[in-house]
């Protein structure tokens, strides 16, 4: 009996067998539920469909007390969790995957080992390759690598899939090729967490919690002179959920209560559950940030906040993009030419305006048609009809002809004659007419009210 | 909060003065970080624009910080957004936008604006009378503005004239502009009428405001506006100088 037989093959031999359906989309959504918490034991984890699982737990272990350590935490809460575990440890993933699947059990791989004793199966080949390896009577990964190595490269030398070659899962195994599955180098972001004693379920505990965490963070930030750009706020609840709160600050800073404050506004939607046993915060981005800065929160009462401080406090409670700055476009189409941008971005170059060009101080968001009267067709109407009062245009300058850009916009799009009015009480507006009359694009022209005047 | 001491004296300096003792309010005189409010129409843009002008005057030269506008979603909605090519030149790449989504909102960044001591001045545009822009909340940023030295305009579209703390409170409408050199069918610069309507400092007083770039220029009420600049008899001088 082995896997792959029918299940009435199986139970013509076995009457009594005990069937359970496959969930391959249910098992697969685990195991990604089950990476986002075995972050706990690193940074960064990958699956390895469809029952394995990869965590890189480089600069990681000395926080678990070292790498055995590591790895009875680990065993301890999988079985925990009802599963049945087998965990290695190694320099890379392939030599991890070996030890795991073939190597003695809470394997760790010293410098010093050697995995040669291990079955050719620990390669991660596929079973056709794996079968040719078996009739050529190479058993163990040892004998790959002597007198068998040149004459399996001259067999192996059109395969280009790691699964099907030998020599290159060979490669991974001992960390001579790269594997894309590993970070390329060894990204170290300072990281600082807290196990708690008692699963914590009450916000002041928590906020003591960050507290701690933010102040330990900017230790550890100002020992690198660099501050924090982005930060991220996990914590694993005792239910398997890890909810996680990002944060993007406006400039580099290592202020600890200026941290806390904006988490802490972060954490009001956050459901407890049954506890939090595990508090981490990560700085993925991080800037040089070579000078010491005060305290934010004292100085604010004394001297008011910075600007960047500023920014941030806005932003967390309005949405970054909420605080924005206009920036220039080089182009002449009224509503193109400004964008907005992050407040804090520097400006590009870009062509200034022209100076006797009068544009309004406001633009609405989209221009209103208004209903006008007109003496002639192409002249400028007497009066209008704007959000329900009647409007006398008592002086006017223009028309300033503006083109479509005929280059992004379609051809049936047409052009604008604005005109810069005042009305009879003397309010000023900025009007437009879409098209003349008799260019083929579309009926009588319309007029739209674009812009309020100061 | 520690709005207790302030209230009372507030409450106790005001009738101390008469109005005639106050020195009228005139252009230019204004040293102090000051509350004002701006009441003007919410289908022009002379709210906007006055407040503006008002932050430019008080300005000191060679001012390099950035300055704050912040709208609600309805004001926007009703005056639109800032547009950069028509700001004032000096003003234009310094400005900070924040759409804010309510008057709370809203309120909350005029607060946090105020508190920053790398802003000019602070502008605010918030429409009609939302219920949490109440007294509390005008002394609340009327504090922020004395403790942290930073100018509050808070304009006010399509509001009512309702209780607040504000130390200068203006109405504000366009005015007829004076013809352009060059051109005399076209717009010339902006002009207001306005009415001061509440102040602590000055008595109640009415003007029609002219900017002329970098400051602002106060003539009476009511007057035929010249098509020649003739040297007007109250000018830019005060009535009651003293």
């Amino acid at each position: 009996m082995h896997a792959g037989v029918l299940l009435a093959d199986a139970r013509a031999l076995c009457p009594e067998l005990a069937v359970a359906l496959g969930d391959p989309g249910g098992d697969l959504a685990f195991l990604e539920r089950l990476a986002l918490w075995a972050r706990r034991w690193g940074p960064w984890a990958a699956l390895d469909p469809p029952d394995g699982l990869i965590v890189d737990t480089t600069g990681v272990a000395h926080l678990f007390g070292g790498e055995a350590a590591l790895l009875d935490d680990a065993a301890t809460r999988l079985a925990a969790c009802g599963l049945t575990v087998r965990l290695g440890l190694a320099p890379t993933a392939g030599a991890a995957w070996a030890l795991a699947h073939y190597g003695p059990e809470r394997a760790i791989l010293h410098p010093q080992d050697s995995l040669d004793n291990l079955p050719v199966a620990a390669l991660r080949l596929d079973p056709a390759t794996l079968l040719v390896l078996r009739r050529l009577g190479l058993k163990r990964i040892g004998e790959l690598s002597g007198v068998a190595r040149d004459a399996l490269a001259r067999r192996f030398r059109n395969t280009r899939a790691p699964a099907a070659n030998p020599l290159i899962r060979l490669d991974q195994l001992l960390g001579r090729v790269p594997e894309p599955l590993l970070p390329v180098m060894a990204a170290e972001f300072p990281l600082v967490q807290r196990r708690l004693m008692e699963p914590i379920r009450h916000r002041s505990l928590l906020d003591r919690v960050l507290a701690d965490l933010c102040e330990d963070m900017a230790r550890l930030l100002e020992g690198r002179a660099e501050g924090a750009r982005r930060l991220e706020l996990a914590l694993w609840k005792v239910d398997g959920e890890v909810p996680v709160r990002k944060l993007e600050l406006a400039a580099a800073s290592r202020d600890a209560a200026h941290i806390a404050r904006l988490f802490s506004g972060k954490l009001d939607d956050l459901d407890a559950g049954f506890g939090i046993e595990l508090a981490r915060l990560s700085a993925p981005w991080t800037e040089p940030l070579a000078l010491s800065q005060g305290d934010f929160e004292r100085a604010a009462e004394a001297h008011g906040t910075s600007l960047a401080a500023c920014i941030d406090r806005l932003g967390a409670r309005l949405g970054a993009g909420a605080v924005r700055r206009p920036a220039p476009v080089a182009s002449h189409v009224p509503e193109r030419a400004q964008r907005w941008v992050p407040p804090l971005e520097p400006e590009g170059a870009v062509q200034s305006e022209l100076v006797f060009h009068a544009r309004p101080l406001k633009l609405l968001d989209r221009p209103e048609p208004i209903a006008v009267l007109y003496a002639s067709p192409d002249g400028l109407p007497r009066r209008f009809r704007w959000r329900g009062a009647v409007h006398e245009i008592a002086r006017a300058e223009g028309p300033e002809r503006i083109a479509p850009e005929w280059w992004r916009e379609r051809g049936t799009v047409r052009l604008r004659d604005y005109y810069r009015i005042e009305d009879g009480e003397g309010r000023r507006y900025w009007i437009y007419r879409n098209g003349i009359d008799g260019d083929g694009r579309g009926g009588m022209p319309e007029w739209f009210m674009q812009g309020l005047c100061a | 909060m520690t709005v207790l001491t302030p209230l009372s004296a507030f409450a106790r300096t005001k009738p101390l003065h008469s109005p005639a003792s106050l020195p009228r309010w005139q252009p230019g005189r204004t040293t102090h970080a000051l509350h004002g409010e701006v009441f003007a129409p919410a289908g022009e843009g002379s709210g906007a624009a006055m407040a503006l002008a008002m932050a430019i005057d008080a300005a000191q030269a060679g001012e390099e910080r950035a300055w704050l506008w912040v709208q609600d979603e309805r004001s926007l909605k009703l005056g639109g957004r800032p547009y950069r090519p028509g700001l004032p030149g000096p003003l234009r790449d310094r400005l900070i936008h924040v759409a804010a989504k309510s008057a709370e909102d809203a309120l909350f960044a005029l607060e946090e604006g105020l508190r920053c001591r790398d802003l000019a001045f602070v502008i605010g545009e918030i429409a009609a009378n939302p219920r949490s822009l109440n007294f509390t909340a005008a002394r609340r940023l009327s504090l922020a503005v004395e403790r942290h030295g930073v100018p509050l305009w808070l304009v006010r579209l399509d509001a009512q004239s309702d209780l607040s703390s504000a130390r200068q409170r203006w109405q504000v409408r366009a005015a007829p502009s004076r013809p352009p050199h060059w051109n005399a069918a076209a717009p010339g610069a902006p002009a207001w009428q306005a009415d001061l309507f509440r102040a602590r400092a000055h008595p109640p007083g009415k003007w029609i405001l002219r900017d002329e770039g970098t400051r602002l220029r106060a003539e009476p009420p009511h007057q035929p506006s010249h098509s020649v600049d003739l040297v007007s008899s109250a000018g830019d001088r005060p009535l009651a100088a003293g």
